[in-house]
């Protein structure tokens, strides 16, 4: 077989370009409209009643509203948060509403594509664990998309680093301080396990783990390519089986760490499955989309369309596993009705902006794949995989977006071009990584001991 | 189906590969087959046959639809309109907390519903008779049936076509 490489034509470094100018422009233009709409926010001390009314929601509201200035009071405007209402204040440890606002979606993209880098890796080690045969023609493609971990790590840390006190509010000092009114018993308590030199412990702890199983993984397959043979399928599925119980367990720490934490009063049980199956979801559906273009552009011709309707399935069975995880997550909290967990979802579903995002979130990530995905057909051409790959990874964007915009913005959370912008930056960074290093390796893993089978695969 | 006087064509194959390619070389002839019968799953016999993929899967949704329906309308009248209870501090029709169960009964009905479903096409009822066209397509030979009603060949024709394409036996069937 002839030795297949993906060219990373100049075209395409083009195309990711303009990706990445229109980002920029429109973050640009997000932060201007931001920034003068909270200009007013040093004239704090008089938090009116009917804020929460002319909130801006969406980029068509900018505009006209003016009712950010009181952001150093409100994101304590959370009950349980009342006590550290003037304390925030005085520790002048906040920033503007628009600083604020980028943090929240550093963190949001951050969040995403470090997710999509990851799974990219999960998703080789669970084919070799299960020596799955269908899929050994694909597999340098997740594995291009875990270049990114390194990068995703180090902005992790950056972002923790710069953002740290705006996305996290346990990372204040003054919750800790006993006797005081800012005091925090609930906050306090976590802290064994909720403090920054912890924190960061863990974080590098992840990254350097992760990383270093990737780069073993990747090694061995493509020393596997040069020589062949039987031993290296065994020594990437030891390898495989290791790093799957580190995720396993790191995947849900990472996401409480990470996500949940924003929320520090609140807790969910299920909260690291949900998050697992988000990205899982999203990976999926990156995988597949990448793969239906590149086929379209002439590569990957091993790819066979029985390859494309099991991705369909993975995506389709892994968005209703994701509703699943979600729907259980709300129901169990929906009937206990208990205030310090319903807490959540009223924040949520309460503020006029992220319910709209509430229910885009159900219909994007469950409805519209659920729908389209049902009949065999659209699971097997390439136009469907591409519409419902591409609206699931929206969807799931949107999905991080409310798990983690509430949490650090409060009521003030909006959606612009400030969010368009900056999800734009992101996604054509991560795209130029994940080609560039896609352009350096084999395409196919010829000598993958199942690639036969994946040539040959074939469903009804 | 199960009139009588349908006269049968059966051709008795003793291999797999013989059987498919007498299935392409007999339905290359114009020659409609009503069936085959084979002791174990034959790979790609299906499509030699030009069989079109089964449309149970749409009977299963509708199936489906039907028991998402029916549940909610059977808790909305129990919990909301036949004996209202407060539950938990909830509304009498509290809808999230209807979803599992409209879930079971979705799933369930879709499958009792696909199981009925297959059973009617498949003809298999109970006190019915199978049609056994050869005994022997349950031991080890593989047995092709052709509906003379169906062709404009005649047995003769038939028959000979059939041992052409490398049947080892061809008998005559009546249900």
């Amino acid at each position: 077989m002839a030795e297949e490489q993906f060219q990373f034509t100049s075209k395409a470094k083009k195309t990711i370009s303009i990706i990445a100018i229109v980002g920029v422009v429109l973050l640009g233009l997000g932060i201007f409209f931001t920034a003068s709409d909270s200009g007013h926010s040093e004239q704090s001390g008089h938090q009116t009643e009917d804020t929460m009314d002319n909130l801006p929601v969406v980029a068509d509201d900018l505009e006209d509203a003016h009712a950010t200035e009181d952001i150093d009071q409100k994101h304590f405007g959370e009950p349980e948060h009342g006590e550290g209402e003037h304390a925030g204040a005085e520790h002048g440890e906040e920033h503007a509403s628009w600083l604020k606002r980028i943090y929240a979606n550093l963190w949001i993209n951050n969040m995403y594509f470090v997710g999509l880098a990851l799974l990219g890796v999960f998703f080789v080690a669970i084919q070799y664990v299960s020596q799955a045969g269908w899929s050994a023609s694909l597999i340098r493609i997740p594995m291009s998309f875990s270049s990114w971990l390194p990068i995703g790590g180090a902005l992790t840390l950056l972002i923790f680093l710069l953002g740290g006190h705006d996305i996290f509010h346990w990372t204040h000092d003054y919750l800790y301080v006993e006797g005081t009114d800012a005091y925090d018993e609930i906050i306090a308590g976590k802290r064994g396990y909720l403090n920054t030199p912890f924190f960061i412990g863990r974080m590098i702890v992840y990254f350097a783990v992760w990383y270093l199983m990737f780069r073993f993984i990747r090694k061995k397959s493509l020393e596997e390519d040069l020589k062949g043979g039987q031993d290296y399928f065994f020594r990437l599925r030891a390898l495989s089986a290791i790093f799957i119980v580190f995720f396993a367990v790191t995947s849900s720490t990472a996401a409480w760490d990470w996500i949940l934490s924003i929320d520090t009063h609140w807790f969910s049980t299920m909260f690291g499955w949900y998050v697992f199956a988000s990205w899982w979801v999203t990976a999926l559906a990156a995988i597949t989309l990448v793969t239906v273009i590149l086929k379209e552009n002439g590569y990957l011709k091993i790819v066979t369309t029985g390859v494309l309707h099991d991705l369909g399935k993975f995506v389709f069975a892994f968005s209703i596993f994701w509703t699943y995880i979600w729907f259980s997550q709300f129901m169990l909290i929906y009937y206990s009705n208990m205030p310090e967990e319903t807490i959540y979802f009223i924040e949520r579903l309460s503020s006029d902006h992220y319910s709209k995002v509430f229910f885009v979130n159900l219909i994007l990530n469950f409805f519209f794949p659920f729908l389209v995905f049902m009949p065999r057909d659209s699971k097997r051409h390439t136009v469907f995989l591409k519409i419902v790959t591409i609206i699931v990874l929206i969807g799931h964007w949107f999905d991080f977006y409310l798990m983690i915009t509430p949490g650090v913005m409060k009521e003030d959370g909006g959606f612009g071009f400030l969010e368009i912008g900056m999800a734009l930056i992101f996604g054509a960074a991560f795209l130029f990584v994940a080609l560039r290093s896609l352009s350096k390796i084999p395409l196919v893993a010829k000598n993958h001991p199942m690639i036969e089978e994946a040539k040959h695969h074939h469903v009804f | 189906m199960m009139e009588s006087g349908k006269k049968f064509i059966v051709g008795i194959f003793d291999d797999e590969s013989i059987l498919l390619s007498a299935v392409k070389k007999i339905r290359g002839n114009d020659v409609k087959i009503d069936e085959c019968y084979t002791p174990y799953p034959v790979h790609g016999l299906d499509e030699e046959l030009g069989y079109k993929r089964s449309r149970i899967s749409i009977a299963a949704f509708i199936f489906g639809l039907i028991g998402t329906s029916l549940a909610f309308l059977m808790m909305i009248y129990m919990m909301g309109i036949d004996w209202p209870m407060i539950i938990g501090g909830k509304d009498h029709i509290a809808i999230p907390s209807f979803i599992p169960v409209a879930f079971e009964v979705t799933v369930l009905l879709a499958a009792l519903g696909m199981v009925a479903t297959f059973f009617i096409i498949s003809n298999l009822k109970p006190y019915g008779k199978p049609k056994t066209y050869d005994i022997r397509s349950t031991d080890d030979k593989h047995v092709m049936a052709i509906d003379l009603a169906k062709n404009s060949k005649n047995t003769q024709e038939l028959s000979t076509l059939l041992m052409e394409s490398g049947a080892s036996e061809v008998n005559e069937k009546n249900f």
